[in-house]
């Protein structure tokens, strides 16, 4: 038999990882955020543990500004595999009217950390799964796979728990939880060359196609719904993009690209030559921003 | 699938340590930089942060691995930072780790993760301590390629005495830890000389440069261990008609139709059926995590190990290891623990510290207690049997954490020297991990009825209690003597200490009578008749 391949070994490891949460800690959640990463997660769970189902539900946190299609991909996919799908929204934040135009930061403070607070206390759960990668952000490098919160679901970088081979130490005091990311290890590429190989299903949007998009802050912002509001001199036009990275559609930036297959997205990956995050506009505003959120709660 | 094949190069996980200042971050940068595997956006934030964080305005590279709020504004590594890049040969993950002695347990945790250990070493200074405290950690952690890299080659102007003085230095910390596979390089990280390509400076250094020294070095018979085995994750339930078992293979190769010994109990099975993800096959290897069904029913749980039967993994309740302390608060016998090895979780008590290790000069030190960064040899004892092996053999059996019952603070880690002889068919009793537990044996003490006897006994509880025992007054006078034997019998079976009044001896076998008035002498002979060290004489059973 040939040695295990470099994808056999991160899959290896993540495999170990979701199977030993859910032996040991009481209430596991998978976080969805129906993005490649999460796919590619969400599969990972499903062949841990065949020929039984995921022994956790998957909780999608709903800003209301994701994209159509990634919703629509959403409910089909938790309805193909059968799995147990929560989805939780911060309803305060909507009966506020929050949203990314009026907001900025905290925005993305109210809709998406305080609303990931709240589904995580309202079910109790001990544990969450992400799909976080330590190629994403510098602060994220610098995580460990169990990474550890607090009452107020705050992360103390300075004092992590040490993490020694692959013995992970799961246990918490009651009101603190974990954050578990299982495919630390993999790069972009890595995510890209598996669902390649495994056949995973994502959502349309990362493949090129034409759609409507305006230019706005240096980004190209696909226009998903009416709701969002032209500016003087925007217009709206046509052309042939895809996203690198999926989020809330005012806040993500398309690229133009050709890449309409897996193959060539995996060639357009290998010669790009800016990061996947630079992409997403709430990691920019200063340096050390992403530490800052993630000692507040953020995932 | 040419285009996987190309993109599919061996993995090498390595770490980069040494001593504060030497240049880790840097070296790591410098390579990232260098061969073009940075992105845009992180060069152009790497210029405009250099050019307000650095001294002279040259790019500072280390500002690429720092990521933490802290160390940029102390300029140093705190915790451990992966990176990730991949040349045309060899894909690869760096854990660039702290070099100050504070975060050594840090260092550490790169070091259990990696095949390889690159160590800086300054060339105006040599080797340091620090060097050595790395070097030691990296080889009890199980690295076994070494490379080191003699930095700073520019401020001792690329003079070969100099760095021939280090290398023999090298050889002697090399030969006195028993270093496998050991390389020299001599380097500037900042100027790159023999980084990414061999330099100019250095005519009469023959070796490869740093990048071609990670590229080639072998690594693919560091996995091969003897025989098979498997610890189990999880027992597998879809429905009542299948019950698999789901682990990682650990060493070997299973197919189907093979016989397994199951530990600790000993078990034996046959292997129905083997699940690789969706696909059932016919065998699996070291690396696979795999569902095996066996052909009859037998008591599997997690924490047990599939193996087939070769020597070497065994259950035991007692190990010799060397152990790492790795939390805040010092070692101290009287704490509980939880051992943490292969998928086993259970009660640990550490016996003897026979010595600590000196981290520089390799010295045995008597102590009696450790802080934070010390490395030490201990016996520790399970309350249960656990299947182990030597670190040396297996090292999935070999290597397990102490988890801090009271903080959940991983405590130490350590690797398994020596497994105490076993004959393997000792599984304690209920009655025996109750007294593991308390750290007690049960017994009951009758009190001397006097005007100062309430008093007495008040005492004589906290007292114990202070001392950790667990401890009861049991109110005769308020039982009827038939109630009173029932109610003692059951505290001593849960283990429990039970003081009464009166010297009538209850139908129990473990009852003494105190004759002393003084609460010293007291609890002084309470503590020796209950405690579970084999050298105090527990005599006087009785009935």
């Amino acid at each position: 038999m040939k040695n295990l391949s470099h994808l056999d070994r991160l899959e290896a490891e993540a495999i170990y990882i979701i199977r030993e949460v859910a032996a040991e800690c009481e209430k596991p959640v998978m976080l969805y955020s129906i993005g490649k990463d999460s796919s590619v997660l969400m599969h990972l769970a499903l062949k841990a543990f065949y020929p039984e189902k995921p022994p956790f539900p998957f909780l999608h946190v709903d800003t209301t500004w994701k994209f159509r299609e990634m919703i629509s991909f959403r409910d089909e996919t938790a309805r193909k595999n059968g799995l147990d799908l929560l989805v939780y929204t911060n309803q305060e934040g909507v009966k506020q009217g929050i949203n990314p135009f009026d907001h900025g930061s905290s925005y993305t403070d109210i809709m998406k950390t305080q609303a990931l607070k709240q589904a995580l206390a309202r079910y109790g759960f001990t544990a969450a799964f992400g799909g976080a990668r330590r190629d994403e952000e510098k602060s994220r490098a610098k995580e460990r796979i169990f990474s550890f919160r607090n009452r107020d679901n705050a992360w103390n970088p300075k004092n992590q728990r040490p993490e020694m081979w692959k013995l992970y130490n799961t246990r918490i005091e009651k009101g603190e939880s974990i954050r578990v990311f299982p495919i630390s290890n993999w790069t972009e590429q890595d995510v890209w060359q598996y669902i390649r190989r495994e056949n995973i299903e994502i959502v349309p949007l990362y493949y090129a196609a034409e759609r409507p998009v305006i230019r706005r802050d240096g980004m190209l912002i696909m226009v998903d719904d009416d709701r969002l509001k032209l500016r003087e001199g925007e217009r709206i036009e046509t052309r042939r993009i895809r996203f690198r990275t999926l989020g809330c559609y005012p806040l993500t930036g398309a690229m133009e690209s050709d890449a309409d297959t897996l193959d060539k997205i995996i060639a357009e990956t290998e010669s790009a030559r800016v990061s996947e995050r630079s992409a997403r506009a709430i990691d920019h505003e200063a340096a050390g921003s992403m530490e800052k959120r993630k000692r507040e709660g953020y995932f | 699938m040419a285009e996987l094949e190309k993109y599919d190069r061996p993995l090498l996980k390595f770490i980069t340590c040494g001593s504060v200042d030497d240049g880790k971050s840097t070296l790591i940068g410098n390579i990232l930089y260098n061969s073009k595997l940075l992105y845009n956006d992180q060069i152009a934030a790497l210029e405009s942060e250099s050019a307000t964080g650095s001294c002279d305005g040259q790019l500072d590279y280390s500002l690429l691995l720092d990521g933490l709020l802290a160390e940029r504004e102390q300029g140093i590594t705190i915790d451990v930072a992966y990176r990730y890049f991949s040349t045309r040969k060899r894909s690869f993950i760096v854990a660039d780790t702290p070099g100050h002695e504070e975060y050594t347990r840090n260092m550490a945790v790169g070091a259990s993760f990696a095949d390889l250990a690159v160590i800086l070493a300054d060339a105006s200074k040599g080797v340091l301590p620090q060097t050595r405290r790395h070097a030691r950690i990296c080889s009890l952690m199980g690295i076994r390629h070494f490379v080191f890299a003699v930095n700073k080659m520019d401020l001792v102007d690329f003079d070969e005495i100099v760095f021939h003085g280090i290398e023999a230095q090298i050889a002697n910390l090399a030969r006195e830890l028993a270093l496998g596979d050991v390389a020299v390089i001599p380097l500037s990280a900042r100027e790159g000389d023999n980084v990414i390509a061999r330099s100019g400076r250095t005519p009469w250094y023959a070796g490869k440069a740093l990048l071609e020294q990670l590229e080639e070095t072998d690594t693919a018979g560091d996995l091969a261990e003897e025989g098979f085995y498997m610890p189990i994750q999880r027992v597998c339930r879809p429905n009542q008609f299948f019950r698999g078992f789901q682990g990682q293979i650990e060493s070997g190769s299973v197919r189907v139709g093979d016989e397994l010994s199951i530990l600790p109990s000993q078990e034996k099975a046959h292997v129905r059926e083997i699940l690789s993800g969706f696909e059932q096959v016919q065998e699996a290897r070291a690396g696979m995590p795999v569902t095996i069904s066996l052909d009859r029913e037998v008591d599997v749980s997690r924490g047990c190990v599939f193996s087939d039967g070769s020597d070497g993994v065994k259950a035991t309740r007692e190990i010799t290891a060397t152990i790492l302390w790795t939390d805040d608060n010092r070692f101290s016998f009287g704490r509980d623990y939880l051992v943490k090895i292969g998928t086993c979780q259970i009660f640990a008590q550490v016996k003897a510290l026979r010595y600590a290790i000196d981290v520089n000069t390799g010295e045995h030190l008597p102590v009696s207690e450790l802080s934070k960064n010390e490395i030490a040899v201990c016996r520790i004892s399970f309350i249960d049997s656990v299947a182990a092996s030597r670190f040396a053999r297996h090292r999935g059996l070999g290597e397990f954490i102490l988890i801090d019952r009271l903080t959940n603070m991983t405590s130490c880690c350590g690797i398994v020297t020596a497994l105490a002889d076993d004959d393997g068919d000792h599984q304690a009793s209920a009655e025996d991990l109750r007294q593991q537990l308390l750290k007690q044996r049960a017994a009951a003490f009758g009190f001397r009825e006097s005007e100062n006897s309430a008093r007495l006994m008040e005492a004589v509880e906290l007292k114990l209690l202070h001392e950790g025992r667990l401890v009861y007054q049991l109110p005769r006078k308020d039982l009827t003597d038939e109630a009173c034997a029932q109610t003692l019998k059951n505290l001593l079976n849960a283990g429990v200490t039970v003081l009464l009044s009166g010297t009538e001896r209850p139908p129990v076998n473990r009852w003494f009578q105190i004759e002393s008035d003084n609460s010293q002498d007291a609890v002084r002979e309470i503590l020796a008749r209950t405690s579970l060290t084999d050298s105090v004489q527990t005599g006087g059973e009785g009935i």
